[in-house]
């Protein structure tokens, strides 16, 4: 399949290693990958944020530079980017877009997917051969779960991973504090929520946390960084990418897994 | 103060002033949040509080086979309701006058209180037993009532802790949920004349004390008020949906009756019913069904209230109702499953929201009814804020209003209304950087300087405001050397997806292999 | 002339609907609606769901009627016991008591002097264990099944629907009508379901299987 890599801006930016490591796993199963280099940000904090006249060149954007159609799927390893893509940037355009700018959006939200679902839904796989011999327990993250209903998607695929000791997170659905600039407009309350959601994480002994979100890592991971918790935040793609071959190594410090 | 201005979409024909009473807090939500936060027996009230309902909630819910179709057909009545609202009305206010009652209008809360103190005093009695109502509470009718010399007595337990307490309601349906048994028994000692001084906190010893203490209030009282959860268009019936027996001590004991009602709550025909019976107890007590509802339509000699009155209130619902995306607030049935899902609410509690409606449905429609002040600490600005967006309200709401959706439509309506801002500045810019590929790389690279302001450890520990909530209790990692697209673009990058490439194809030609032997 | 709350709050609803105009919709109605389940099958699920809301319940047939409430009345030491005016009498053949034909003209205090009430029901519901009771002659007027702590109610085998939209179809709209799922409860403290607060807190359920 030919596909469409969005790395978005803060895997693009901030945590290039679970970008990296989508792009091999993509490799790895024998697609063509498509990294249209003008690529930016799909907008969602500014729509989160109330702002919807300024994304609108990046809607935009997005729409024209997977518009392509030997673009088969647009794959990004984000929930809540690909919930965005899916249901924000038809509002976008909507209200402050053009005929032609809703025909575009139509078209690339129809082959938006979160690599989770793009592997299970599209490519039919769940055992990706991957290899990772750690305990990991995984946050669902809320765009992914009540957006984009992956469901058990990520957990299918993390189950047929060899020698992982996969624990479960309890009260998983509960949202870590995050949302975005809530974290920073609402910052008490998130930090309450993340204190929650960190109990339950070191309480299950995990080496690492995963999910499919690097800003919801990034919020859970600053957290149990500083507490020193011990427990790391790695990003699904990156466990999945892990083989017998090219094993992740842990790092000696929980943060730099993030990165 | 200046004159505040207000939200609105200018347009013809105008739309409709915003409500009055108990809709407003005195601080914005982290403000608020900022001292509950802090009161560690709140947190664990709540805290046990919600994870109890939840658990109830997900068990009924998931008995019933046609949930989901229940719901869809919930939120379609709604809808269809708020499109025929005009018509629904005038019929509801034919068929219960036909039935012996009188029905009343009420453009706001002051003119809603007013019309139920003058038949309050025509009744001669100077003081009135009340249902629990959101409505009322909304008004500010006790209060008015006080003032005018009638003691209003509540009689649903958790809202008679509340006035005992001098305290505020803080959820929808358990309007005590942030007091624990220990402090009711307490506020029982205090407050409930001639109680057992040793009465402990057993919560049935609780409920006994209450029965006993208002039983005699039942039984004199000539006046009685209540809200409705609804009210049927085709029929004129008024629905009072509760579980202690005080709503039936109310709606049927004395001779006089005042129920006041949102205009949002009529819904077209008696059938309907069977839906909202099925929804609405599931969704808010977590019950199959709640221990007692009450229909009545008019006056039926020889039983209950000879005298009956309702009054349709609007108080800044036809405001909500002119907003094409926002008026799907309007099809809320007072469930609270949103409130008890919401890990805000959990966190915060309902004080902090300021409103009588707090949680994720308080903070659509209390800035909906009530309006969004552009001054920068406008309380109910700041409610379309708190919410991760999560999602868990709407799918725990049981006729389906995309809540995460309108807090986002409520989101760009402030941010529109409010001019320039520095937030305003810094989106514009930023969405200025990412509109612009070559731009947006080159502040990538500048990006990379962040790893100065790091300490050694490649964490950044402190932020300058407004960032430094943040920063108090989380670590930011440096941005990394390297970009993705920048890696993608090197050598190594070309060499390590060349290799992945390659190992697969091994993969699956060793996988492959013995399968095609095989057929 | 001035213009009225009504007409005013009714042409506000217009102009509202003016500045953003309805999208019709369509009422899906998908959920369950007219179902039957056989006589064995409703009892055993609105015992099963009276028993969970702590409600009392006995099984008899017909012509047991006398002496089931006989023994219930007894059991709960009922000396005075309130009946609507419209009651059938012979279910009364085995009580020893004192009874007290209710009307419009009791004062209501008298009621809270019952030691208990035995009526009738119009509608009962299965999957939610609910009671509708209508005023009609055998039931009473409302007051009379919630003053006094205790209320047996007859329910008819053949009056019990599976699920809540069988029943609201067999209602008559103008009568008021009260649901009753249980004795009266709370779950105002700690959110935690509570029997007995204001209405009866004993409520004992006569089901019978061949009526």
């Amino acid at each position: 399949m030919r596909i469409g890599l969005f790395a978005t801006c803060l895997g693009d930016t901030l945590f290039p290693d679970a970008v990296r490591a989508t792009a091999v796993l993509l490799a790895r199963l024998g697609h063509e990958l498509v990294f249209p280099p003008d690529q930016t940000c799909c907008g969602q904090m500014h729509v989160n944020t109330g702002y919807q006249r300024e994304p609108v060149p990046l809607v935009r954007g997005f729409a024209e530079q997977f518009g392509d159609p030997s673009i088969e799927a647009v794959v990004m390893p984000s929930g809540s980017c690909a919930g965005s893509v899916r249901h924000q940037h038809g509002i976008v355009a909507e209200r402050y877009g053009d005929a032609a700018l809703r025909a575009g959006v139509a078209t690339v939200q129809a082959k938006t997917y979160e690599l989770s679902e793009f592997l299970v839904d599209v490519l039919g796989v769940t055992d990706i051969g991957a290899y990772f011999p750690h305990r990991v327990t995984y946050h669902p993250t809320c765009h992914s779960l009540r957006l984009l209903r992956v469901g058990e998607k990520p957990l299918r695929l993390l189950r047929a991973v060899e020698d992982i000791d996969l624990v479960e997170l309890p009260e998983a659905d509960a949202c870590c504090g995050f949302g975005g600039t809530f974290a920073v407009k609402n910052a008490e309350t998130s930090s309450a929520m993340l204190a929650d959601k960190m109990r339950h994480v070191t309480g299950t002994g995990a080496a690492v946390c995963t999910a499919g979100d690097s800003s919801c890592l990034m919020h859970i991971g600053g957290g149990l960084s500083r507490i020193e918790a011990g427990t790391r935040t790695l990003h699904l793609a990156q466990i999945l990418a892990s083989t017998r071959t090219s094993p992740y190594v842990l790092p000696s410090t929980p943060l730099e897994a993030t990165r | 103060m200046s004159t505040p201005t207000y939200l609105g979409m200018p347009a013809l024909p105008p739309r409709s002033p915003y409500g009055t009473g108990n809709l407003r807090g005195d601080r914005t939500f982290p403000r608020a949040a900022h001292d509950e936060l802090r009161n560690g027996q709140l947190r664990r009230n709540l805290g046990k509080a919600t994870h109890t309902i939840r658990a109830k909630r997900l068990a009924v819910t998931g008995e019933l086979p046609d949930w989901e179709a229940l719901r869809d057909a919930g939120s379609a009545i709604k809808t269809d309701t708020m499109n025929r609202l005009p018509e629904l009305l005038e019929q509801l206010e034919a068929k219960v006058t036909e039935a012996g009652g009188t029905v009343h209008w009420a453009r706001d809360g002051a003119e809603a209180n007013d019309i139920v103190t003058r038949l309050v005093q025509q009744t001669g009695s100077d003081e009135v037993i009340k249902v629990k109502s959101m409505a009322t509470q909304e008004i500010g009718l006790n209060e008015h009532l006080a003032d005018q010399g009638i003691k209003a007595h509540e009689t649903d337990l958790a809202e008679l802790i509340v006035q005992l307490a001098d305290d505020k309601p803080s959820h929808i349906l358990v309007p005590a949920i942030h007091r624990n048994r220990d402090e009711i028994r307490e506020i029982f000692r205090a407050g409930i004349p001639g109680v057992d001084p040793e009465l402990d906190s057993v919560p049935a010893h609780l409920a006994a004390a209450a029965r006993a203490y208002l039983r005699e209030k039942f039984l004199t009282t000539p006046v009685a008020v209540s809200g409705a959860n609804f009210g049927i268009a085709e029929t004129g019936t008024l629905s009072v949906v509760e579980s202690e027996g005080n709503g039936r001590m109310c709606l049927t004991l004395p001779d006089t009756l005042i129920t006041v009602m949102g205009i949002e709550k009529v819904l077209p025909r008696y059938a309907d019913l069977e839906v909202f019976l099925q929804l609405l107890p599931r969704s808010s007590t977590g019950e199959r069904m709640n221990p007692y509802t009450s229909l009545w339509t008019g006056v039926t000699p020889g039983d209950g209230p000879q005298n009956f009155h309702l009054v349709l209130l609007d108080n800044g619902r036809t405001a909500a109702l002119a907003d094409r995306i926002g008026r799907q607030a309007l099809n809320c049935i007072r469930c609270s499953a949103c409130l008890n899902v919401c890990p805000v609410y959990e966190r915060a509690g309902g004080h902090a929201y300021g409103s009588t409606y707090p949680g994720p449905i308080g903070a659509v429609v209390t800035p909906q009814l009530a309006g969004m002040d552009v001054s920068a600490d406008d309380p109910n600005s700041s409610l379309p804020y708190a919410s991760t967006l999560c999602g868990a309200c709407y799918d725990a709401c049981p006729v389906k209003i995309d809540i995460p959706s309108l807090l986002v439509e409520l989101r760009h309506q402030h941010t529109e209304a409010t001019g320039r801002t520095a937030e305003k500045l810094a989106m514009k810019a930023a969405a200025a950087v990412m509109g612009r590929p070559g731009v947006y790389r080159a502040a990538q690279k500048a990006a990379g300087l962040g790893r100065v302001v790091a300490g050694r450890d490649g964490k950044i520990s402190h932020l300058p405001p407004p960032f430094n909530g943040w920063s108090d209790s989380r670590d930011t990692p440096a941005p990394p050397k390297r970009s993705f697209r920048a890696w993608l673009a090197s050598a190594e990058g070309a060499s390590a997806l060349r290799a992945a490439a390659e190992e697969g194809a091994r993969t699956r030609t060793e996988a492959d292999g013995p399968d095609e032997e095989e057929q | 002339m001035t213009v009225t709350a009504r007409e005013t709050i009714l042409a506000r609803i217009r102009d509202a609907q003016a500045l953003a105009p309805a999208s019709a919709v369509d009422i899906p109605r998908d959920y369950r609606t007219g179902r039957t389940l056989p006589d064995a099958d409703r009892l055993a699920l609105l015992t099963d769901r009276l028993v969970d809301y702590k409600a009392e319940v006995h099984t008899c047939t017909a012509d047991r009627t006398p002496e089931v409430i006989a023994d219930v009345l007894r059991e709960r030491a009922v000396c005075h016991l309130g009946i609507p005016p419209g009651l059938d009498r012979t279910w009364l053949s085995a009580y020893e008591g004192e009874v007290h034909v209710d009307s419009a003209d009791t004062p209501v205090p008298e009621l809270d002097a019952l030691d208990g009430v035995l009526t009738s029901s119009a509608v009962t519901c299965a999957e939610t264990g609910t009671i509708f009771l209508d005023a009609s002659p055998d039931q009473g007027r409302r007051a009379l099944t919630l003053v006094p702590d205790l209320h047996v109610c007859v329910v008819d085998l053949s009056t019990v629907t599976p699920g809540v939209p069988e029943a609201v179809t067999r209602l008559t709209p103008t009568h008021p009508t009260t649901l009753i799922s249980g004795p009266s409860a709370t779950s105002d403290i700690e959110l935690e379901r509570l029997e007995g607060v204001h209405g009866p807190r004993t409520l004992a359920v006569v089901i019978r299987t061949d009526m």
